[in-house]
């Protein structure tokens, strides 16, 4: 196995050019599972994990070196609700924003937040920089826009943030599970509602229907929360699997949705 | 590919053949058996070790991507005497087949450094990434907790 250490984020999208079949390893927490049980076994590996560049944080912009562990403790509410439910210390010390989302788990936690805010996903190459917003990313189970040679470097999130944002998840226990489904609520004052859920289809789903309707209730009573919490669970599109029913995905979702949405509406 | 590193404030290295974890590597080639393997995918933390100071799970790093770094492992935590997290949990009979043990005293020795005086909860929260297959955690949490303020 070839080892390539870059000590700046130019040498690792020079390295990435020359070879774009390289496997890139970042907090290792997806790819050492694959390399433990023998299911990959990487002729090329370029280590990202110490890459200053990878590590900065702003209101606006998160490198995607950052761990877990750090956004726990971040600005946005939502992403450190997120952050704090992945795993274990030992997993949220490793494991990275980009990671999340380069692996693009239907399952992915950071998914549904990043989606709810319309971020974009920043990938750069030896070549440039470009933007992606995660609906243009996010293209199947696993499967995202990401060309060969290119680097997750960075979220981006929009200037407008909301007033109010609050994510929650469904799980066996609380630590160490992969949701059975998970949710990010956001509102503004002015009443604008943006509903994110994750586990319940190949990508994140918008609930647009309902977040059209509960855009326009600016002091919503227990019907329009019914109303919501309905039209979530009709959007979002759930299999059955091993951790749950599609009908018992379906239902949590409205009762997830409407349960952030309420938090949000008593503060 | 020769690795170096520090492991327990000494200078440390090994040949590693491929994409082995550093679990691996101070088992096999440090013979450093203190860190367990069971799992293999992070969910039991019995592998855990401080790594540049962060908790994390040994089986999760690849050896390559540890060179330089500065790794705690159980053996050495406590140097010549035994740490005060072992002492306790001798204390409170918290050891059944004991294959968890070393992970639970490298994940609390790091939860009481980092944190002074935290409740019972917040024990039993940042030791979720710690699973006893004896299910021995009555005694494992006790063990843990006389140490809660002692520092």
């Amino acid at each position: 196995m070839e080892v390539i250490h870059p000590t700046d984020l130019d040498e690792a999208l020079a390295a990435l050019a020359a070879h774009p079949e390289a496997v890139l390893l970042a907090g290792g927490t997806d790819l050492m599972v694959e390399v433990n049980f023998d299911q990959i076994r990487p002729e090329k590996v370029i280590l990202l994990r110490r890459l200053a560049e990878l590590q900065d944080v702003s209101r606006q912009r998160i490198g995607a070196g950052v761990t877990f562990r750090r956004l726990e403790s971040g600005d946005h509410q939502a992403l450190a609700q997120l952050a704090r439910t992945i795993g274990s210390p030992q997993i949220r010390a490793a494991g990275t924003l980009g990671g999340n989302i380069g692996t693009a788990s239907p399952a992915g936690d950071a998914l549904p937040f990043l989606a709810g805010l319309d971020a974009e996903i920043e990938l750069s190459s030896k070549d440039g920089t470009r933007r992606v917003r995660w609906d243009r990313f996010f293209l199947g189970v696993k499967q995202t826009a990401l060309r060969p040679g290119e680097l997750i470097t960075a979220v981006i999130l929009p200037t407008d943030l909301p007033d109010c944002q609050e994510f929650a998840k469904i799980g066996q226990r609380s630590a160490m599970v992969i949701s059975i489904a998970s949710a990010c609520v956001f509102r503004w004052r002015d009443g604008r509602t943006r509903v994110a859920m994750g586990s319940v289809g190949p990508t994140p789903i918008r609930a647009r229907q309902a977040e059209e309707m509960m855009s326009a209730e600016s002091n919503p009573g227990p019907a329009a929360l019914q109303e919501f919490a309905r039209l979530v669970s009709e959007e979002v599109r759930p299999i059955s699997d091993h951790r749950g029913t599609a009908d018992y995905r379906r239902h949590a979702s409205g009762v997830l949705a409407r349960r952030l949405l309420e938090r949000c509406l008593a503060k | 590919m020769r690795v170096q590193l520090t492991v327990n404030g000494e200078s440390r290295s090994f040949d590693t053949k491929g994409s082995e974890s550093l679990l691996f590597a101070l088992r096999e080639y440090l013979r450093l058996t203190g860190s367990k393997g069971a799992c293999e995918q992070g969910e039991c933390g019995s592998c855990s070790v401080v790594l540049d100071g962060n908790l994390v799970c040994s089986c999760l790093v690849m050896a390559v991507d540890a060179a330089g770094s500065e790794v705690l492992t159980v053996e050495g935590l406590g140097g010549s005497e035994l740490h005060p997290v072992q002492k306790a949990l001798i204390e409170t009979g918290a050891v059944q087949c004991g294959f968890c043990t070393p992970g639970f005293v490298v994940a609390a020795a790091e939860l009481l450094k980092e944190t002074l005086s935290p409740s019972p909860e917040d024990i039993r929260e940042e030791l979720a990434g710690n699973i006893c297959r004896c299910t021995g955690y009555g005694a494992i949490l006790r063990g843990i907790e006389t140490l809660v303020g002692e520092a």
